[in-house]
């Protein structure tokens, strides 16, 4: 069953939004409290457990040795999948995936592999062969809204504890000896994605799940920085209401200062 | 109507979980020993755990009898009722019984009534028979519009689904204000001992405070402050519902800001 805000809930919300005001007295793009943890799982290369707020997500990266694209002989692959677990929410439930359990693992493929973070060119082992295969596995515990942006930061902290395994001689993985070598990673890239909500006039950020369910339009984007300057690696614009093109231009404006905040606040973390 | 739809929620009120002591006593008597006596006072139980032995006893809601032992269906806290011996869970969704009083959120409008969302396994009607006066089957949208918040009363739940009626004192559509949830289990602790916690709060914010059976609070006030500060107790409580002496730290709380 779909999970919708009452007119009522929305109107209201509508008129905090527009006084500044939120229910857990935050500023309309203050973050909650971020905490990141890792190695959570034994059997994954790299883990990590992300809370912001109550919304709580652990990501797992596994390699496995398989055959490159065709048009990528001499790179490793990448996939990140998702599963929004009916656990992490009454909105969630089993069965063949819907639209949200598509279009996160999407964003965070699109913002994990455009930022370059990881040296996929590092990851061949026999060129045209065999390549490491990266998997980025999301698995929400806990939905409170805002679940890309936990996700997003729960890869990049996975990737950046992530070994990779020894190769038995007949080619495959050994999981079982303690992996020493490091995934191949390049410093100083942090990729985040960062999301704007919008309901009324108000552009909003890191919404629980009430004012998610309010919320009439998102927007995320994958930033990442190179070279020192910003970078926007991805952008994805859901649901009905629009942006106007003086909105984008202030998100503009807040996305790096938002990005160095993060990073701030994640440093102690990463 | 807001003053009487209060009244009626508070009327509704009987399962009432009484002193937070109890609990805890409960809980320290179960540490020390597995093997079930017999109970007095509630005590915290989970599922597959004996409540009590012997064939005297008649299981209830969520207990089952397994050879000559009561155990526990669901983890909540054990009563014994003379005989009769149940739990009252502690965390779940909504049992919709007959007579309690639901807000709900409609979620479409068909020929003959109003389909509700009641955050319960299956949705409730609301025919268009029961509501307070007569309604043209052409305006129907103009008495309650989809996303609308309504507060109604379960007249009968079946294996189809669950039928809803206004025709009761303070029971409509709710203007103004704002919803949220709790969990149903925490409703009896809000409301408080004759209404005494949720009096309390409507009192010392000024808002008019609704709370129905299936954990929908509807609260509306004079201005957004008065409101959320409304909501910020309603969670407090939702969140400590063991905490001895609640009452008076909830009103220490509101006297605070």
């Amino acid at each position: 069953m779909a999970m919708k805000s009452t007119n009522l809930t929305i109107n209201t919300l509508k008129r905090m939004f527009k006084e500044g005001k939120r229910f857990d007295d935050r500023k309309l793009d203050e973050y909650r409290k971020i905490e990141v943890s890792y190695d959570v799982s034994n059997k994954a290369e790299g883990s990590a457990r992300v809370k912001i707020g109550k919304t709580e997500v652990i990501v797992g990266i596994k390699l496995a040795p398989g055959t490159p694209y065709p048009d990528s002989l001499d790179k490793g692959n990448l996939m990140v999948s998702g599963d929004l677990l009916p656990l992490a929410s009454p909105r969630f439930e089993s069965g063949p995936p819907g639209f949200a359990a598509i279009e996160l693992p999407r964003l965070i493929d699109r913002a994990i592999r455009e930022s370059h973070i990881i040296e996929l060119d590092k990851l061949v082992i026999k060129e045209g062969e065999k390549v490491w295969t990266v998997f980025i596995d999301i698995y929400p515990l806990n939905d409170d809204g805002n679940l890309i942006d936990a996700a997003c930061i729960g890869a990049t902290a996975a990737l950046k504890k992530a070994k990779i395994p020894e190769l038995n001689e007949n080619g495959t993985a050994d999981y079982e000896k303690k992996a020493k070598k490091e995934l191949p990673i390049s410093e100083g890239i942090e990729p985040l994605s960062i999301s704007f909500f919008k309901l009324g006039d108000s552009i909003i950020m890191d919404p629980t799940r009430e004012e998610e369910e309010a919320c009439e339009a998102r927007i995320t984007f994958g930033l990442s920085k190179w070279k020192k300057q910003y970078m926007i690696n991805s952008c994805q614009k859901s649901k009905e209401a629009t942006f106007s093109s003086a909105e984008i231009e202030k998100m503009m404006e807040m996305l790096p200062k938002k990005f160095d905040h993060l990073n701030e606040k994640l440093k102690k973390f990463f | 109507m807001k003053n009487k739809i209060n009244k009626v929620q508070e009327a509704e009120d009987t399962e009432e979980i009484e002193d937070t002591e109890e609990i805890e006593e409960a809980e320290e008597n179960e540490a020390k020993t597995y093997v079930s006596e017999e109970v007095k006072k509630r005590k915290v139980v989970v599922p597959g755990e004996v409540i009590v032995t012997g064939e005297d006893y008649l299981p209830s809601d969520g207990t089952k009898r397994v050879g000559k032992d009561i155990l526990a269906n669901r983890f909540g806290l054990a009563e014994e009722a003379g005989r009769v011996i149940r739990v009252l869970p502690i965390t779940g969704a909504f049992m919709p019984r007959r007579g309690n009083t639901v807000l709900g959120r409609v979620t479409d409008i068909t020929f003959h009534g109003w389909l509700v969302d009641i955050d319960s396994a299956t949705s409730g009607f609301l025919p268009i028979e029961e509501s307070p006066r007569f309604i043209s089957k052409n305006e129907m949208d103009q008495f309650l519009a989809i996303g609308d918040v309504v507060a109604a009363k379960i007249m009968g739940v079946k294996a189809k689904g669950i039928d809803l009626t206004l025709k009761s004192k303070g029971l409509g559509k709710l203007e103004n204000g704002f919803t949220f949830k709790v969990s149903p289990n925490r409703v009896p602790r809000v409301i408080g001992k004759e209404g005494s916690m949720i009096n309390m709060i409507k009192e010392k914010t000024g808002c008019s405070i609704s709370v129905g059976q299936n954990g929908w609070i509807w609260i509306s006030g004079e201005n957004i402050d008065n409101e959320i500060k409304a909501r910020k107790a309603i969670d407090f409580i939702t969140e400590k519902v063991h905490m001895e002496g609640l009452t008076d730290k909830v009103e220490e709380m509101l006297n605070g800001n």
